[in-house]
């Protein structure tokens, strides 16, 4: 397998990378990176260390980083998490921005450990945190129950100044949504199948209205809701399928939520190298002033009318004659 | 009636699924199935996962139908705990 840490890939500018990844020969990682400069998502790097946990270390190459901004890869916790040998020096208590270096979660002691752990890290108010924990909480408990991921779920964030967002990656190498999906409903390709993930109340472990007694599908819906609201990126990156929900345009007064998310501002791919199991990315701003009941708000219209429309769909129809 | 007074059991952000279920299956479907009225005191918790409440409570629709709210009361939940509550409520009524 190779990967190539580009230059700059964020969410918006991500598709080249993720058309660069070379799947072939599973057995070894090739890892190389831009020689000038890398600023990268943390997505990036969660997938790029879900690859090298499926590899025994002496069969990862990891070229040297030569870039000015090497040292973020080791303050990421990358080479660590690797096992492998890196010659770059960070001084450990240097004051170098809010970040959730990479974490791997594998059961959900840790992920409520983890959720308790990881604020102080970002140094967010209060109010901040709130849409934070939810969407780490949610995506990390769908890799636990759905992925049957080896390696657990591998987490990373960031917080960006400029912007004054925070932006979350998250990846395993599971089994991939098309397969949870197609456990109850029908998807061909893998593309259907995020369609379906992204839809509210609808979940692999059941074709039931309302969900099973543990899962709702609300999950993905609620989480990418978030982001549309917020004029922020979602994606969502599993076999040969990426969705990414576009930025809602300043411009636009009143945002809508569709319970179809290819109604929503999108672009999506079918053609990329083929990734087993599921890789998210999300970013937050924290400038955008929605409070996360109005968030809710927002969800539960959408919600409910997307279950009476399925409801009302499955309705008889009187035989006239 | 009973009180289950759920900080203790899942802290002040309410997200651990498992836990939820542990709480419906010991505690408050045998509460109802003896015909006892329930209140669950969310007093501490800020804020919950809509996983969490669904765990929690929509089996209880399944087993009892839509007038299990009229036995079981949520106490002290903030602003966005009313609201991920009343989401669970809603879906899971028109779904029934």
């Amino acid at each position: 397998m190779k990967v190539h840490l580009p230059n700059s890939a964020f969410l918006g500018n991500i598709d080249p990378f993720l058309h660069s990844f070379d799947n072939s020969n599973p057995s070894i990682l090739e890892i190389t990176a831009n020689k000038k400069w890398i600023s990268i998502h943390p997505v990036i790097l969660t997938m790029v260390a879900a690859l090298g946990m499926m590899v025994t270390p002496s069969k990862i190459r990891c070229e040297r980083f030569v870039a000015k901004s090497k040292h973020y890869m080791e303050r990421m916790g990358l080479f660590k998490l690797l096992k492998i040998e890196s010659d770059i020096k960070i001084t450990e208590h240097e004051a170098a921005g809010r970040f959730i270096p990479l974490t791997v979660i594998t059961n959900t002691d840790e992920l409520t450990s983890f959720i308790k752990d990881m604020i102080p890290l970002l140094h967010l108010e209060p109010k901040q945190v709130e849409p934070i924990k939810y969407i780490i909480s949610e995506l990390v408990r769908n890799v636990l129950e759905h992925s049957d991921s080896a390696n657990g779920a591998i987490l990373a964030a960031q917080y960006y100044q400029n912007s004054n967002t925070i932006r979350i990656g998250i990846a395993d190498t599971g089994v991939g949504i098309k397969e949870t999906i197609t456990k109850s409903h029908k998807a061909v390709t893998h593309l259907e199948a995020l369609k379906l993930a992204m839809t509210p109340g609808i979940t692999g472990t059941t074709r039931k209205e309302g969900g099973t007694e543990f899962n709702a599908g609300a999950g993905l819906f609620f989480i990418k809701s978030i982001a549309k609201v917020n004029r922020d990126f979602f994606m969502i990156y599993s076999g040969n399928a990426m969705y990414k929900l576009l930025k809602t345009n300043i411009g636009t007064k009143q945002i809508r939520l569709h319970a179809d998310p290819f109604q929503d501002r999108n672009s999506k791919k079918e053609d990329l190298p083929f990734w087993q199991g599921t890789v998210v990315g999300i970013d937050i701003s924290l400038d955008s002033g929605k409070e996360f009941l109005m968030l809710l708000e927002h969800i539960r219209k959408t919600y409910g009318k997307a279950v009476k429309e399925r409801k009302k769909a499955r309705y008889r129809r009187p035989k006239f004659i | 009636m009973k009180t289950i007074d759920l900080l203790p059991l899942v802290g002040t952000f309410a997200e651990n699924k498992d836990l939820a279920r542990e709480i419906r299956i010991k505690q408050l479907v045998p509460s109802l199935e003896n015909g006892q009225e329930v209140i669950l005191d969310f007093e501490g918790i800020g804020a919950a996962t809509q996983s969490f409440i669904h765990a929690l409570i929509s089996d209880l629709f399944r087993l009892f139908g839509g007038k299990v709210l009229d036995v079981l009361y949520f106490k002290n939940c903030s602003d966005i705990v009313k609201k991920i509550i009343g989401i669970v409520v809603e879906y899971m009524q028109e779904s029934g």
